[in-house]
């Protein structure tokens, strides 16, 4: 703004996007708060906002009672490894689609874009049978590629939209340097293009940690991510809320940082370019 | 400017990841057909006969169907709109100087990044249960009764629990949009006499026309195929009173175990879907030429 | 040594001829300029040169070596962008240095060529810095490092000068000729100003729709063009074009005149117009003269004329100054 905004109007403004913030974070907040409660606090009315006996046993009780640990591996396993195969398959081709286009390259990147809105239920029931025929179900290979399959159109296309903001002269300039394509590629489009391959794979690794469909289909014990360990909590016996919310915060609290990091990307990723 | 070689090696360089989406597409979407076609239950192995149009038809005039088709507009067009109001008016606000933006922005983003599972969970059991739930204790408090959502009001507690997650997404596009919007677009407006009201009705909306529209595209199309917020919360009931498409086809298959009804099911969805599908392709189509 | 040579060049997109047919000889060592109106075709021209697209047929030979199908790495070219297209990502050294990098040239003998490089253009000071830290002469500057390193066979510039302010580009104008020559390299330069390609020029060629109209020295597209395209692209203020009965009386379709050629006085002989518009920069008079039976005449006077809008003013040129065209805008010797 040119103008002097006075500091009335600031403050204003300060305190009203606050509240509203405030009351949207709010059930994330409490959930936080009740993690450090005892069971009993935690189902108490009238409800215990900040003077309670502040205690760490929920944390230690999931760990040790429910394998806490060995669902965030299957997470962090599923999440980074599809992520990671997506990529490999998508950088080579989102490179070609930008550098080297041809007639067809916007229709396969529509068509790609299109593969994306299959609601996954349309083919839920082939899926399940094949890897329930296949020994797949319940396993973490069979999730990798579900969810990689799953969100390589995502992937290619952040991939092309970041490759495609590489101005095309500089690579020409390199050719004009007597650069190989292969040297092009190396020393000029790839420390260009990090910034971008690492936005995309952060936005994924997210998009597939927090996937709630195949993994709560495909997954029983063994290979059950967080999402599904977090499920089971939806008919458990006895006082259970302190636990789930310890459980739940130590599931999304890893998201929660990545995603602050990853908000442009979220808007370009999920839009598929169509809001920069 | 691609020369003859660079172009091979284009072609080579996308055939993994076409091959691969092609199968993915083709192969599960193939066997749906098929299987729409037969009378196939897992129960009854044996007796998987054809059954040519069977599944459709009773998929189709199967009350449920009917139920759950109502249900997914209520739920898809409820989101939808308090997503895209509350959206464009927080971002609006946002948009004003604030001090801390940045915390602020992180507070309102956050929800996004929780996994459906946990919301369900946290909005069921910490916040709507109805007597030991914060907003149970809210109601109380000014003397009211506390509202038992699940089982009063379920599908409206699914809506709150799905808006709650995709506010977010519609507040940071429009956020994103509305910084784009040219400063001196206002200004001209307010040289020609235009107060704060009409500057949003005349400049501010139709730049957001656009934003809106991807917005209610891609909600749409995630919105339709809403599962786990079902799933750990009402299981689609009570009754069928929660049950929208996606959960009317997962039922049947590994519930009811009714592979072809789900399969016709399941090919209804993908129709649907496209049918939106069409649109949001043309919009970012567009897009792709600029 | 850095010849180049085109044989019947074609170049098409589709069923679009951007070139038809352009044949070109340009000597080692000179500077040739491409200079036309926007889409006549230079930029692609001096692409096809460089390798950056590939000919639709015809040939392109270096040195008398038949390059068109060699890849522009090959090429022993260099290139100085309109945009600089420097990579943001390394220092100002390690662009100028990319170039010898790829060639394998030794780490001693690139760091000396460097620092060379770096002395001629003052960039010295700026060795470490990255490109976003540096103002838009700078970048040029390094541009033009990062080209003339690799002691190509022949610079290619593309507009080079059109991102930078006035002054600047007068100063880099005069920086770039002298380099060239110092060098002793074959240049060809692209550019829409005309100013540009008649002070820098040792040969210019004149582009109009992808066709080269002319290809002659500067004086020579001067007092000599070829057509009534060129007579009015070089020069400036344009030169005044008149057809119909004056036209006809001197044996021509159209006559042309430059600014500078005609003499105005009060009352002397010659046409009788009234004075339009008069701009005064003190330097020069530009007079803008309604002349009844001709039309609106640009004429040029030295210092400062004393003469206004609305005054009756009469313009005369010397016979051997006018030029005259043919119907189809030919020029008649």
């Amino acid at each position: 703004m040119a103008r002097k905004v006075t500091t009335r109007q600031a403050a204003v403004s300060t305190v009203g996007a606050w509240v509203v913030g405030f009351i949207i974070f709010f059930p994330i907040l409490w959930m936080i708060l009740t993690s450090f409660k005892t069971e009993l606090d935690a189902f108490a009315t009238p409800p215990k906002f900040l003077f309670f006996h502040w205690t760490m046993e929920n944390y230690g009780i999931v760990q040790e009672r429910s394998d806490y640990f060995l669902h965030a591996m299957n997470s962090i396993i599923t999440a980074v490894g599809s992520t990671l195969i997506a990529m490999l398959i998508a950088i080579p081709a989102a490179w070609s689609m930008a550098f080297a286009p041809s007639k067809r390259t916007k229709d396969i990147l529509l068509w790609m874009l299109s593969t994306k809105m299959m609601p996954p239920v349309g083919v839920l029931v082939p899926i399940y049978l094949i890897y329930r025929d296949s020994q797949l179900l319940d396993t973490r290979v069979g999730l990798i590629i579900v969810l990689g399959l799953g969100n390589l159109p995502i992937v290619v296309w952040m991939l092309f939209t970041y490759f495609k903001e590489i101005p095309k002269d500089i690579l020409e300039a390199a050719r004009m340097d007597g650069a190989s394509i292969g040297k092009e590629l190396i020393y000029v489009l790839t420390p260009m293009a990090v910034p971008g391959i690492a936005s995309t794979l952060l936005l994924n690794i997210i998009l597939a940690w927090n996937e709630a469909f195949w993994t709560l289909n495909l997954t029983t014990s063994a290979a059950a991510p967080l999402t599904t360990f977090i499920a089971s909590y939806s008919s458990p016996e006895g006082l259970f809320w302190a636990k789930l919310s310890a459980a739940s915060t130590m599931a999304i609290a890893p998201i929660l940082i990545l995603g602050w990091f990853s908000q442009k990307q979220l808007v370009r990723g999920l839009t598929f370019g169509a809001v920069k | 400017m691609a020369t003859q070689q660079t172009r091979t090696l284009g072609r080579v360089l996308i055939a993994p990841a076409v091959g691969l989406l092609f199968v993915w597409m083709i192969v599960p979407l193939a066997m749906t057909i098929y299987f729409s076609t037969r009378n196939y239950n897992l129960l009854e192995p044996g007796q998987d006969t054809f059954a040519g149009w069977d599944n459709f038809y009773y998929f189709l005039t199967d009350p449920s169907f009917i139920a759950s088709l109502e249900n997914t507009l209520v739920l898809v067009g409820s989101v939808l709109v308090i997503t895209i109001v509350l959206g464009v008016l927080v971002a609006l606000l946002m948009n004003l100087p604030i001090w801390g933006r940045n915390f602020v922005r992180l507070m309102v983003i956050a929800p996004f990044f929780v996994m459906p599972t946990v919301s369900a969970l946290v909005w069921k059991n910490l916040l709507m249960h109805p007597v030991s739930g914060l907003f149970a204790w809210i109601m109380t408090s000014v003397g009211l009764q506390p509202i038992d959502w699940f089982a009063n009001y379920p599908m409206l507690a699914v809506i709150l629990i799905v808006a709650w997650q995709w506010l977010p997404f519609a507040t940071l596009i429009l956020l994103t949009a509305l910084q784009s919007l040219d400063e001196e677009q206002k200004e001209a407006a307010e040289m020609d006499g235009a107060g704060a009201v009409s500057t949003f009705f005349y400049i501010t909306l139709p730049h957001l026309a656009r934003p809106i529209t991807v917005v209610i595209l891609i909600e749409t199309i995630f919105l339709l195929t809403v599962f786990a917020e079902i799933f750990v919360t009402t299981g689609g009931g009570p009754g069928l009173q929660t049950t929208n498409i996606a959960f009317l086809i997962y039922s049947e298959a590994l519930i009811q175990y009714d592979v072809g009804g789900a399969s016709a099911g399941g090919l209804v969805a993908v129709v649907i879907a496209n049918i939106l599908a069409f649109f949001l392709v043309r919009i970012v189509g567009r897009n792709l030429e600029a | 040594m850095g010849s180049i040579t085109l044989e019947h060049v074609k170049k098409s997109f589709g069923t679009n001829d951007i070139i038809p047919d352009a044949s070109l000889e340009i000597a080692d060592r000179s500077f040739v300029v491409f200079v036309g109106p926007s889409g006549c075709g230079k930029t692609t021209l001096l692409r096809l040169i460089a390798g950056l697209e590939d000919v639709t047929a015809g040939r392109i030979l270096i040195d008398g070596a038949d390059v068109t199908n060699v890849p522009p790495a090959k090429r022993g070219l260099s290139m100085v962008f309109q945009s600089y297209a420097l990579y943001p990502h390394m220092s100002v050294r390690g662009n100028i240095a990319f170039g010898l990098k790829m060639a394998g040239v030794g780490k001693a003998e690139i760091d000396k060529k460097v620092e060379h490089a770096a002395s001629i253009l003052n960039l010295t000071s700026y060795l470490d810095r990255k490109p976003r830290e540096l103002s838009g002469g700078q970048r040029q500057r390094v541009a033009i490092g990062r080209a003339i390193v690799r002691e190509p066979k022949a610079f290619l510039f593309d507009e080079p000068l059109s991102n930078l302010d006035a002054a600047l580009r007068v100063h880099m104008r005069l920086e770039v000729t002298r380099l060239q020559r110092d060098l002793a390299t074959t240049a060809v330069y692209v550019t829409h100003d005309q100013v540009e390609a008649m002070t820098m020029a040792d040969k210019i060629v004149v582009l109009n729709a992808g066709r080269i109209e002319q290809y002659g020295s500067p004086l020579e597209l001067y007092e000599h063009p070829v057509n009534q395209f060129v007579a009015g692209f070089i020069g400036s203020p344009k030169m005044n074009f008149i057809d119909g009965e004056a036209a006809k009386q001197a044996g021509a379709a159209t006559i042309g005149v430059r600014p500078e050629h005609i003499s105005v006085t009060r009352d002397g002989e010659g046409w009788e117009g009234t004075v339009n518009v008069a701009e005064h920069l003190g330097s020069d008079t530009f007079l803008y003269v309604d002349v009844p039976g001709i039309g609106l005449i640009t004429a040029r006077g030295a210092g400062e004329l004393g003469i206004h809008s609305k005054d009756k003013v009469r313009l005369f040129a010397e016979p051997h100054h006018i030029h005259r065209f043919d119907e189809t805008g030919r020029a008649i010797r």
